[in-house]
């Protein structure tokens, strides 16, 4: 009997310790290229950032490194955020010149619609992306830049232009065009943009403000 | 190391035989999710036959070393560090192709046709035909996510390769095959319902044709059957 229990341990041990060893070869190896791909990937996420933001902000407006004023803000009901949020503050000559918000339309078709939007000093929309949505393929995902350029047509938009009332989907009487079928994921994002506006108005004096050093909330 | 037969059997199984789609019907999930078009569907076979060349490779390399009782979790192992490495460097070194085929890397671990040939064929052949049998299966699933593909495409969009200039860049936009112009659109080829249904008529086809193959044979050689 004891013998019998001795072999059994003696087999679970020893089946323990090859899995324990390809558990540690696949972990170096994992830790391996971990280390060998983590600068190369940091490089492209912070280049694709840059020519992300660069979409929503013409580089003639600001003169600043746009990805180092980087700032956090905290949740607000006008961004759609529940979380804080990240925005970036553009300046030209030392005078401030547009914001980069990140929003989110809560709203959309299926799940939170993410979006960085560009207004400049004047409240006027530079640029709408899209970085993240889970609209329905082929109908809702227009809104993507890359889908179409439907999205193009904030830019230029202001909260006095259109006028409040209009600024809703051309089907609700408003002057943003959707395409027929797909009316709830682009109602969602022109409501985003236009309480992005609002956020905006309401704290244009503080991003106005001559930069001050502290450190990043 | 290899006859011609071997090879040629080995290829027959992968894309026809035992076809991963339409036969064994493994791996749906990823197979429903990512035909709704030609170019996601060709980049989702492609990736998922190099992940299943390198797994089935590495799993045959090591098999001699494996106990039977534990060889579900080393093999599970040794797919999920291949497809993380193959993941991270191809996003490090081949940035524009991953920024098109990395949402499909992740959704390569949830088919379970990689594990069922790392477990059927490589657990118990040489690395050589291993790796051969993981392209022929490879292939066998590419061909049958271009078919619907294009058919889901085509009844949903009346297009074919859109989105083609994701994958070759925007010089590409002109490749796009309007194929039905002014085509209203049927939404529900491309929702997953549509994958389904095309699906099923797939297979149908694919059982239809052999039951055809098969009544031929006996009609010619009797004796055969």
């Amino acid at each position: 009997m004891t013998s019998q229990i001795q072999l059994a341990l003696k087999n679970a041990l020893r089946t323990g310790t090859i899995l324990f060893v390809f558990a540690l070869i696949g972990t170096a190896m994992l830790a391996y290229t971990h280390g060998r791909t983590e600068p190369t990937i940091t490089r492209g996420q912070l280049a694709e950032k840059r020519t992300l933001l660069g979409q929503v902000m013409p580089a003639t407006l600001y003169d600043n490194d746009l990805l180092a004023s980087q700032q956090s803000v905290p949740p607000d009901d006008l961004l759609g955020t529940r979380q804080a949020s990240a925005l970036w503050l553009a300046r030209r000559g030392g005078q401030f010149s547009g914001v980069v918000l990140e929003a989110v339309a809560p709203d959309g078709y299926s799940g939170d619609i993410s979006l960085l939007i560009g207004i400049d000093a004047n409240g006027t929309v530079t640029g709408v992306r899209v970085t993240a949505h889970r609209e329905t393929p082929g109908l809702g995902d227009y809104i993507d830049r890359a889908k179409s350029a439907w999205i193009d047509q904030f830019s230029g938009k202001s909260l006095t232009n259109p006028e409040p009332k209009h600024w809703k989907v051309a089907k609700d009487g408003g002057v943003f065009d959707a395409r027929a079928g797909a009316t709830i994921t682009p109602r969602a994002v022109v409501k985003a943009v236009n309480s992005a506006l609002d956020y905006f108005a309401r704290h244009r004096a503080a991003f106005a403000a001559p930069p001050k050093k502290e450190p990043d909330a | 190391m290899m006859t011609m037969n071997e090879f040629r059997s080995l290829f027959h199984n992968g894309l026809i035989k035992q076809n991963t789609g339409l036969v064994q019907l493994l791996g749906l999930c990823p197979l429903l999710a990512i035909s709704n078009n030609v170019i996601n569907a060709l980049s989702l076979g492609l990736a998922t036959t190099l992940v299943m060349a390198a797994s089935s490779g590495a799993v045959s390399g090591v098999r001699h070393f494996v106990p039977n009782e534990i060889r579900i979790p080393v093999f599970v192992l040794i797919i999920a560090v291949l497809v993380t490495v193959i993941d991270l460097s191809m996003n490090a070194f081949v940035h524009p192709l991953y920024l098109v085929l990395g949402i499909f890397i992740p959704l390569i671990t949830t088919n379970c046709i990689v594990l069922a040939r790392a477990d059927a064929f490589a657990a118990k052949n040489r690395p050589l035909q291993s790796v051969v049998d993981a392209i022929a299966m490879g292939l066998g699933l590419t061909l049958v996510l271009l078919v619907l593909g294009a058919i889901r495409e085509l009844a949903g969009k009346g297009t074919l390769f859109s989105g083609i200039d994701l994958v070759f860049g925007e010089a590409a936009k002109g490749w796009v095959l309007h194929v039905l112009p002014n085509y209203q659109g049927f939404l529900l080829a491309i929702l997953p319902p549509g994958a389904f249904i095309a699906l099923g008529l797939l297979i149908a086809a694919n059982n239809w044709y052999k039951a055809r193959t098969v009544q031929r044979a006996r009609v010619t050689v009797p004796a055969a059957a």
